[in-house]
């Protein structure tokens, strides 16, 4: 019987008999059969496999909306005839596309399709004795013949199958010779390797559902709590449940970070960056936390991870009436590696009307060869803001949502910045500017950092990595443990002595055969 | 004395280039010799072989008739040949004890692994292809490969060396990771193996080629080729390297997405190199594959072993300096 159930067009297998012209018609479940037996063959799944490798590679060249949402706008941007084309074959969206999809989860079916007879099939071989000794060994692989001159033939096959036992073969004995086998891990490891990728992609599917991703800025001093409102965004799993956000909060104490000082190459290049956190459980119990790079604080069942950084000015805004009308830290958006960032100050509750500031700021302030101001580093040893001042409607009254980091000036006249009648308001960090014309005053508090943060919950990534060490150890022994036959057969010489035949025979990829045949010959007679 | 370190790491990255140039060239020479011995024997041989070769036009029969030749090829092999041979692999090895201070300098240099970056990582991914390359004799007579193995060496290590050098920098917070140690090793040594495997498939096509040529041609065209092993035997080396470098490649695989979790909070985001990570290894996943199917034995699977070895080359090569994505360490500036 064969060892292992392979499809027929395996190179293990005998070639199935019969052309196409001399076969019955077929009914309905013939061709049903005819289909599955053809995307369950090796020559399909193969195709599939390299299909699945070409279908890959468009998601490299054209930017995809799950990795880099950005980069798909600039290309709609700057390809506005081509763009649209791509879009309504998917290929911002390559690897949830209904192509892309398909050609996987076909190869699943053929994969499951192939695997799951010799799962059963292997179930039995593995409970079978090993194949009867075949008629002549002297034509099998690694043939070796040994003459003794001395002992009985019994000795000799008691012997050998002792030696086959103690080398991890499963033996049997057929009169005068004993038949042996081993390697089943090979198969083994074949079928855990593949169930493996099926454990993958199922537990991906699935078990993603029930996570979800959420970004959330926090200022130095501030304190983000774990409620769905609290995210600047959120991204759920198909199956997810408000509930399940435990509402704990963590409040950012500070943020540490150390810039290269001495290595004149990288001057200013960061080097690490610590976040502190105070965390606050629902019950009241507080706790320290630390996030890095490269290391997320775990916190219920949620990863933290440190994504982003920058400064958040503390502007205050006083109105022509004298009253503070704004006074809040503003997280602005670095555009640069010295951290010149830009950022937004909307003042709805100014009177007589309403304020907005466009800006920078800059960390370490000097100065560029055009005059513009830049940051020249970017740790806060001389900071500056610079803003340009509008005033009129800020558009924020009408219910549609705008963006914090955006100033609609359409409706809004610009009263101080280049191009209006009066110089851009300049400040350095504690000083305050009127504004002109009685419309109020602008102070430079403080300049605090601010994180951004990707609070993660993914229930299923354990089980993808459990799966992956699967995949891992299942590729390692279907690879590199040999499955292999191996005969011994005892004669009685003719003189009384014994004549010994070893041989053996390769199931599958086996390029140390004959050496190991030859192993067990020299074991043998060495125990003899 | 940071800076004086390097220094001496660049002064032996280009004396370990000027020895790997000299052992390609006795690599080279040994070819060319092969290539003159045939025809010394080939006379002989043909009048031995050829009437079997034309009567079985089968696999075996070219088999037995190439060990036939190897035999008659090594039996009369000019001590010329076998002293360029072992000049190659001596100049290889003192190139690669000079490539190995080059390298471990840089990292004391540097103070840390040696591959953070495109040039340091050439630096070690060249080691490591010529380490594989000369462990491997150990098992199996392969300095056949030196010209192609060392060539490669010599061209990567070269470019890199000219086009993407760049001074100590301290690493980046993403960079510093265990993960950096584990991930980035293993992703050379599958490359090392897997680039073995690339040049036994070529030799393996070149050598499919020379035996479907009619015997007698068979003596006056790709001489070079025939007292190297016959395309089966190639066949099976190359698979049995290509195995071992699909492992490392599936390790790096996972590492790479354990590492991405933490660094980036998600293990798999279809980031550029995670997607050349996955084309290279359903590629020789599909190599794997084409061995068992009937059909495809031989030169197609020989063919993705060479497609699956260009896109690893494409992968370390235009991926890391054109395509935009999270893997951009090169630390060249764009």
């Amino acid at each position: 019987m064969e060892g292992v159930l392979r499809p027929s067009d395996h190179i293990d297998s005998k070639p199935v008999a019969g052309g196409g012209v001399n076969e019955p018609k077929l009914g309905v479940v013939g061709y049903l059969r005819f289909f599955w037996r053809q995307l369950t063959s090796m020559r399909t799944a193969l195709v599939l496999l390299l299909l699945l490798a070409v279908a890959a590679v468009p998601g490299s060249l054209v930017p995809q909306r799950s990795a880099d949402p950005n980069g798909v706008a600039q290309y709609f941007l700057s390809n506005p005839d081509l763009a649209p084309i791509l879009d309504t074959i998917q290929l911002f969206d390559v690897y949830t596309s209904a192509w892309f999809s398909a050609i996987y989860l076909l190869l699943f079916v053929s994969l499951v399709g192939c695997i799951i007879p010799r799962i059963r099939h292997h179930w039995q071989a593995m409970r079978a004795r090993p194949p009867r000794t075949p008629k002549r060994l002297e034509r099998l692989e690694g043939h070796v013949r040994s003459e003794r001159a001395e002992g009985t033939v019994a000795e000799a096959v008691d012997t050998a199958e002792k030696t086959l036992k103690r080398a991890g073969y499963r033996t049997e004995r057929y009169g005068d010779s004993v038949s042996a086998e081993r390697g089943y891990l090979r198969e083994t490891g074949n079928l855990v390797f593949h169930s493996a990728l099926v454990g993958v992609l199922v537990t991906v599917g699935v078990g993603g559902g029930f996570g979800y991703q959420g970004q959330k800025i926090i200022v130095e001093g501030q304190t983000f709590v774990n409620t769905l409102l609290a995210f600047d965004s959120f991204s759920p799993g198909r199956f997810f449940d408000q509930d399940s956000l435990d509402p704990y909060s963590l409040t950012l104490d500070q943020l540490d970070v150390v810039y290269e000082e001495e290595n004149l190459d990288a001057l200013g290049q960061p080097t690490d960056f610590t976040a502190h956190m105070q965390l606050l459980d629902q019950d009241g119990t507080a706790s320290e936390g630390e996030i890095k790079v490269n290391h997320p604080l775990r916190v219920h069942g949620n990863d933290v991870f440190l994504l982003g950084n920058g400064y958040a000015p503390v502007i205050t805004v006083r109105d022509g009436e004298g009253n503070i009308a704004f006074s809040e830290a503003v997280p602005f958006l670095p555009q640069d590696a010295n951290l010149t960032s830009l950022g937004v100050v909307k003042v709805p509750d100014a009177l007589p009307e309403q304020l907005g500031l466009v800006g920078f700021a800059y960390p370490t302030q000097g100065y560029l060869d055009t005059g513009a101001m830049t940051s020249v580093y970017p740790d806060d040893i001389r900071p500056v803001v610079s803003f340009n001042v509008f005033t009129g409607d800020l558009g924020v009254d009408d219910g549609i949502p705008r963006s914090v980091y955006e100033l609609d000036t359409s409706e809004m006249t610009m009263v101080a910045g280049r191009g209006a009648d009066n110089d851009p308001v300049i400040l350095e960090l504690g000083q305050t500017q009127d504004l002109p014309d009685g419309l109020g005053s602008v102070t430079f508090e403080s300049m605090p950092r601010f994180v951004s943060v990707d609070v993660h919950h993914d229930p299923s990534q354990l089980w993808v990595l459990v799966f992956a060490i699967l995949v891992l150890l299942g590729l390692l022994s279907s690879l590199f443990i040999p499955r292999r036959r191996v005969w011994i057969r005892v004669t009685a010489g003719a003189d009384g002595g014994t004549t010994i035949d070893y041989a053996g025979l390769a199931r599958g990829e086996d390029p140390g055969l004959s050496a190991a045949v030859a192993a067990l010959a020299k074991q043998h007679a060495d125990r003899l | 004395m940071t800076p004086s370190l390097d220094t001496v790491s660049v002064i032996l990255v280009y004396s370990a280039i000027a020895v790997y140039s000299l052992a390609f060239i006795a690599f080279t020479m040994d070819l060319a010799r092969r290539a003159g011995e045939v025809r010394t024997v080939a006379s002989a041989s043909v009048r031995a072989s050829a009437p079997a070769a034309a009567a079985i036009n089968g696999s075996t029969a070219t088999a037995v008739l190439d060990r036939e030749q190897i035999e008659a090829g090594d039996a009369t092999a000019s001590r010329g040949r076998l002293v360029w041979l072992r000049i190659g692999l001596s100049l290889t090895i003192i190139g690669f004890v000079v490539h190995l201070v080059a390298t471990v300098l840089r990292g004391l240099a540097a103070e840390r692994v040696p591959w953070a970056n495109m040039y340091e990582f050439s630096l070690t991914a060249t080691l490591i292809i010529t380490a594989v390359f000369l462990g491997v004799q150990l098992r199996e007579d392969l300095r056949f490969l030196g010209t192609f193995i060392v060539g490669l060496v010599v061209v990567l290590l070269g470019l890199s060396t000219v086009g993407f050098y760049v001074s100590v920098v301290p690493l980046p917070p993403s960079l510093q990771s265990i993960w950096l140690i584990i991930h980035v090793f293993v992703a050379s040594l599958g490359t090392a193996f897997l680039g073995l495997g690339f040049a036994l498939s070529v030799m393996q096509l070149l050598q499919h080629r020379r035996e479907a040529l009619p015997a007698e041609s068979r003596f006056s065209r790709m001489k070079a080729m025939a007292s190297l092993p016959g395309a089966e035997k190639l066949e099976n080396l190359a698979y049995r390297l290509i195995i071992v470098g699909f492992v490392f490649w599936t390790f790096t695989l996972i590492a790479g997405a354990i590492w991405a979790e933490a660094a980036w909070g998600r293990y798999w985001g279809w980031d550029v190199k995670e997607v050349w990570t996955f084309v290279i290894w359903t590629i020789f996943a599909g190599y794997i594959h084409a061995r068992s199917t009937r059909g495809w034995r031989g030169v197609p699977s020989a063919w993705l072993a060479i497609v699956g070895f260009s896109a690893v080359l494409f992968n370390y090569t235009i991926v890391n300096l054109f395509f935009n994505g999270l893997h951009s360490y090169s630390g060249l500036t764009e």
